[in-house]
């Protein structure tokens, strides 16, 4: 009843090539970035802003990157933490470069050396994307760990990486853009909610494009999308491009803004399987599945942590995390036989709901 | 031994050892390819389900006080037990599901069977002794470890009973056939979910024997459950549905290893054994990418 297209009209290509053609949709994205934008830093306390807000969007942001990879052009991959240590890295590396132009010395501006970390990351994926031409499947997903094994082995080795510090742990610079210093928990926020909003609203124009078109082509059939034009090396590539920069943006922001330190640790192979979670879990294939996903990945295992002592139950520690295992596996099995397409499945059929409500027939 | 010359012998001691930790993957890799081949499932589950058997062989030792024999057939019957919940809560209701989706699932389990086994017999590191020899024999002045000796020729006549048991009987035939078409064996006759039900319980075999010797190698403990991830670029290598070529895939990715560590590990600062094997695997897919033994790749619009 509410939320119907029936008596919006088109009488242009560009509304009907539109983003978001409905308007109640955008309306709601319009609210959604209202309550992210003000309502949040305004009314919400720290610690939720800090430990929650902040790390489910950059985390999104890493679905988002490996959603493209897999959802849309169907390549496998469990190296996204590895692509993630290259942009923090990467990063770290250009922000400590002193750049001397006449007299000036500086660094690059922050923004501009997030950025370029995301394109270190994207030239990283391209070389591990390579393989993907000859190999498919799950050979390609072990295939991806390699690279996430080697990154990982590489930036603890290699001490020009971290810049011959000792202990391998890094702090990672103030967020210092034009003289303005991020430093507040919601001011981290926002500056990280500017990231991805951008890279989110790119990412869903991006997937309707032409080159979204040839990932799906791909993905569907790559044989097929062969036959009918699309060259396999320049689709799969730049499918392994975007979503390495992608995560390497996102793996920046997550060494520079919420941890604060720099370090290989933090991108190990269980953020890659976490991140897979969230695409799985959220809904291959869509840019609003990888926020749902990851949502629901990090808030799991807080939730599980809290709810034994708020039902009174008292148990140990270790006892905790086991059982936290159980529950995290039988919810994900839950899941995927309840819908195996994704919790963004649910909105979809949601939204076929509200259209004929409250009568429908 | 004076045919050869120290730095021979030390080769050949770093090879064997390589090869003979490679039969160690081999096990593991096996029981991958036996679900691989029999349902199509990637079972990421395999390296727990080889933690969740050791632990369950240590723990009913404890707890019972029996012989390790006795154990071994209660673990086997608990493996049994594993497999028919797996079908019946997890693989039954996911049928017709595209390949990734159950393979998530395998993680599910994974994450579900690491933390059961660890709640019902703890996480402490415990000892599996049942009387595998430890020590080391000296071949003409190469050393080789007895533990993996033995587990070398375990695998050897798992393989073996394996491939009588898939070329021989009349279930390995109804697998067979199974892995061949699923629709086509169902239309003669054969049940999809005992042949699922049997593989997995095969596979939780395959995975106690190797939780065995693995166990008896490093203890029993958690890390058990990570030499999952040793096995996947020699199941890479061999390919994902071929039995020996989980043997000759972990001789490879054993003594490459091995060799990479003393030989090339110094010029790089070491510790390459995490990614060595990986690359080792990658490079071989790139000119062959069914791997060494996988059906070849026949592809159709």
């Amino acid at each position: 009843m509410f939320y119907r297209e029936a008596g919006q009209f088109k009488s242009s290509y560009k509304e009907d090539q539109a983003v978001f053609p409905i308007l109640q949709d955008r309306i709601g994205i319009a609210f959604i970035l209202l309550i992210a934008f003000v309502g949040i830093p305004l009314f919400a306390g720290d610690y939720f802003i800090g430990a929650i807000m902040t790390p489910f969007l950059i985390l999104a942001l890493a679905a988002i990157g490996l959603n493209i990879l897999t959802g849309y052009a169907g390549q496998i991959s469990l190296g996204t933490g590895g692509f993630m240590a290259v942009g923090a890295f990467a990063a770290y590396k250009f922000a400590t470069f002193t750049i001397t132009i006449g007299s000036i010395e500086g660094t690059l501006p922050l923004i501009i050396t997030i950025l370029l970390s995301g394109v270190v990351a994207a030239l990283v994926g391209i070389m591990f994307g390579i393989p993907s031409l000859r190999i498919k499947g799950f050979y390609l997903a072990v295939a991806t760990l390699a690279a996430q094994f080697f990154i990982e082995w590489l930036f603890i080795k290699v001490g020009w990486f971290t810049n011959y510090s000792p202990s391998g742990v890094i702090t990672a610079p103030p967020l210092n853009v034009m003289g303005y210093v991020f430093e507040t928990p919601a001011e981290k926020y926002l500056f990280t909610l500017g990231f991805v909003a951008v890279l989110a609203m790119a990412a869903k124009n991006l997937v309707r494009s032409h080159i979204g078109r040839g990932w799906m082509a791909i993905r569907d059939m790559d044989i097929a999308a062969e036959i009918i034009g699309f060259k396999p090396l320049q689709t799969k590539l730049s499918a392994f491009a975007v979503s390495s920069f992608f995560c390497g943006v996102a793996g920046a922001l997550w060494a520079f803004v919420h941890l604060g330190t720099v370090e290989p640790e933090a991108f190990g192979i269980n953020r890659s399987f976490a991140i897979l979670f969230m695409v799985i879990i959220g809904g291959m294939g869509s840019i609003l599945g990888s926020f749902i996903g990851a949502a629901f990945i990090l808030l799991l295992p807080i939730f599980l942590n809290n709810v034994p002592p708020m039902i009174g139950l008292e148990i140990g520690v270790d006892m905790v995390a086991h059982l936290e295992f159980m529950v995290f596996g039988i919810l994900i099995i839950f899941f995927l036989i309840v819908e195996p397409h994704g919790l963004a499945r649910l909105w979809t059929i949601g939204k076929e709901k509200l259209r004929s409500w409250p009568f429908p027939y | 031994m004076e045919f050869f010359n120290d730095d021979v012998l030390f080769f050949l001691e770093v090879l064997f050892s390589g090869l003979l930790t490679g039969t160690l993957y081999s096990l593991v890799a096996l029981g991958f390819v036996l679900i691989f081949k029999a349902s199509g499932v990637f079972n990421f589950a395999q390296g727990a389900m080889m933690l969740f058997a050791a632990l369950s062989l240590v723990g009913i030792q404890e707890m019972l006080g029996v012989h390790w024999t006795i154990a071994f057939v209660l673990t086997v019957a608990v493996m049994v037990l594993l497999a028919w919940c797996v079908e019946k809560f997890v693989l039954g209701k996911l049928v017709n599901q595209e390949p990734i989706i159950l393979f998530m699932a395998t993680i599910g389990i994974t994450f579900f069977i690491d933390g059961f086994g660890q709640t019902i017999w703890g996480s402490d590191i415990k000892t599996l002794d049942i009387g595998l020899p430890n020590g080391s024999i000296d071949f003409g002045g190469i050393f080789i470890d007895e533990l993996e000796l033995v587990a070398g020729l375990t695998a050897g006549a798992m393989v073996l009973a394996l491939a009588i048991f898939f070329n021989k009987t009349r279930i390995g035939r109804a697998l067979r056939a199974v892995a061949d078409d699923h629709q086509a064996a169902m239309s003669v006759g054969i049940s999809l979910r005992n042949i699922w039900i049997i593989v997995w319980s095969v596979a939780g075999l395959v995975g106690l024997v190797a939780g065995i010797m693995w166990g008896s190698k490093l203890g029993v403990q958690f890390s058990l459950s990570l030499i999952a991830l040793k096995a996947l670029p020699v199941l890479m290598l061999g390919g994902f549905t071929s039995i020996p070529g989980a043997i000759l895939g972990g001789l490879i990715i054993g003594a490459g290893e091995k060799l990479a560590e003393i030989y090339l590990g110094p010029f790089v600062g070491g510790a390459i054994e995490n990614w060595f094997a990986y690359m080792l695997a990658l490079v071989f897919l790139l000119f062959r990418p069914q791997g060494l033994f996988g059906e070849k790749i026949i592809e159709r619009v």
